[in-house]
């Protein structure tokens, strides 16, 4: 049986709210797209929805910043965000520290590092 | 008192005034200081530790950390200096700053030009009336940021975040990541404050529901707050009765809005204009005081740091010209009028002499429409606008010639195919 689900662009400020339908895992048909690029976003929305992931790590020695934020060098699948924030909640680092240091590498197998986003001085 | 002599004293270290400082050294200007009452430089951007900075900019996906970085590093190349920890208390129309520290006491500067780059301020609970009682657990989403952020620590375990600008929909992501519960965004208008993409990416991701046309109608709690009611709203944004709903919370987050933060600008006696909230400036960002210029949210609240950083370049390009005495006053200036649509615009005044980009915000949403100045001057299509987004148009020189006539310009959104 076919599916139907909207998924809303987000390429460019007219948010087009593109329809899908669906039949077995896959989209067989897609409307109300504006463009072309809408049309990559939603299948790529459908089978791999990926995000870029911001938190910060805990500083063990810093007196002046108890916190190092950091970032996900490249998007991760959006399921594994969660994940994510648990396996980085456990990690810690120490002072200096300079913008693009990687913090942990291939997370979760993902091939992505977490990298560290400020300069902390030691 | 002591007594220092700058060519260009810049009063906030966020990111206007980083762009101006570097503008107005990289212009010539021998000495350039800064003065901030924060710690650090960047102002509120070391706690914006989201992506989505920097693309007009630098064509780069950064944070804001990274993006505030870039622009310290080139203040430390160009050796700017930086007051930290320093209260300006205020500014006089003959462009003397007095300014207090730990270190140096009272002092004043005696400045060549000012700039004027202090940002915004979040408006807060006392700016809303809402009814109820006045339990601990009230924040505004700013301040939520810099705890979760900066500080480590979690404001809340169930939320309820009023208003859903683009601070409240990125901590609505941030609390959820780290453990809280948020129950709702609540928006009195009939669209979302912020940006599609964060609606997108902060909410339904989280499945975070968000209540269109509906506010708070009582906040409820002793010491600590224990639940909001909210209600539907109709047009005139009263609440509807039998709309309400209980929802159970400790904490509830205020994102409902920014505001120019201009105390010392008026106490200087710069003119302020009533629909920006900022002082009326011109193309060169010079206020109503000769030498005194203004750059960033401090004249206008803009949706894009990138944006703030170009009003920066201009207003330091222009106040380095001015304290070399190199800065040619305007023949005449033609006041650019808010008209249908507007909310505001940035400069409200323009020479006319040289290319200008218009900053400018409007007040509903609309589709098909089309920027319109003045009569047969320049008509731009716009498929969409948006309050959540600042437009801009450039007028080029062969536009300009046309405003020559004029004292005053309309600015408006008209229907396309509407005269």
């Amino acid at each position: 049986m076919d599916k139907t689900r909207e998924i809303i662009c987000i390429i460019c400020p007219l948010s087009c709210q593109i329809k899908i339908r669906v039949k077995n895992k896959k989209i067989v048909s897609l409307e109300s797209n504006g463009c072309r690029r809408g049309k990559e976003y939603a299948e790529q929305e459908f089978y791999n929805p990926q995000r870029v992931l911001t938190t910060t790590i805990k500083v063990k020695n810093s007196d002046s910043s108890p916190l190092l934020p950091v970032r996900t060098d490249k998007p991760i699948p959006k399921e594994k965000l969660r994940e994510c924030m648990q396996y980085l909640a456990n990690i810690e680092v120490e002072t200096p520290i300079e913008i693009g240091q990687i913090i942990a590498s291939n997370i979760l197998k993902t091939a992505v590092n977490v990298i560290a986003t400020r300069r902390l001085k030691s | 008192m002591r007594i220092q002599k700058v060519d260009v004293a810049v009063v906030g270290g966020g990111p206007a005034g980083l762009a101006a400082a570097i503008a107005a050294s990289s212009g010539g200007a021998e000495k350039v200081t800064i003065l901030d009452r924060n710690k650090t430089l960047g102002g509120i951007l070391p706690q914006c530790i989201h992506n989505g900075f920097g693309l007009h900019r630098f064509k780069e996906d950064l944070t804001g950390p990274e993006y505030a970085q870039r622009f310290i590093d080139r203040v430390e190349e160009l050796k700017i200096e930086v007051k930290l920890e320093t209260m300006v208390l205020n500014i006089r129309p003959e462009k003397k700053i007095l300014a207090i520290n730990a270190k140096e006491g009272i002092f004043e500067i005696e400045a060549g030009s000012v700039v004027l780059a202090m940002g915004c301020r979040e408006r807060s609970r006392g700016a809303l009336s809402i009814p109820g009682t006045r339990p601990s657990g009230i924040l505004t989403a700013g301040v939520a940021q810099q705890w979760i952020n900066l500080e480590g620590y979690l404001p809340g375990k169930r939320i309820v975040i009023l208003g859903s600008g683009d601070i409240g929909l990125i901590m609505a992501r941030r609390l959820t990541l780290e453990g809280a519960e948020v129950k709702a965004v609540v928006e009195i208008m009939p669209y979302p404050g912020g940006l599609t993409r964060n609606v997108v990416q902060c909410l339904y991701d989280f499945d975070i529901p968000l209540f269109l046309e509906h506010t708070i109608s009582f906040i409820h709690g002793k010491d600590r707050v224990e639940a909001v009611t909210i209600a539907r709203v109709n047009e005139e944004k009263e609440f509807i009765p039998g709309t309400e709903k209980f929802i159970d919370c400790d904490t509830l987050l205020l994102s409902v809005g920014l505001i120019p933060e201009n105390e010392l600008s008026s106490s200087a006696g710069v003119r302020l204009d009533p629909f920006t909230g900022g002082p009326v400036v011109d193309e060169r960002r010079q206020t109503s005081l000769e030498g005194i210029f203004a750059c960033g949210n401090v004249v206008q609240v803009y949706d894009l740091v990138d944006h703030v950083s170009l009003e920066g370049d201009i207003a330091g390009k222009n106040a380095a010209l001015y304290a070399l005495g190199k800065l040619k006053q305007p023949k005449r200036l033609i006041k650019l009028i808010p008209g249908r649509n507007i909310h505001s615009l940035v400069p409200q005044l323009i020479s006319g002499e040289d290319m200008t980009t218009i900053f400018v915000r409007v007040k509903t949403p609309e589709k098909s429409v089309k920027l319109k100045m003045g009569q047969g001057i320049k008509e731009v299509k716009k498929p969409l606008v948006n309050p959540n987004q600042t437009l801009t148009s450039t007028l080029s020189l062969k536009e300009l010639v046309l405003l020559n006539a004029l004292d005053e310009v309309e600015v408006s959104i008209i229907k396309e195919g509407r005269e």
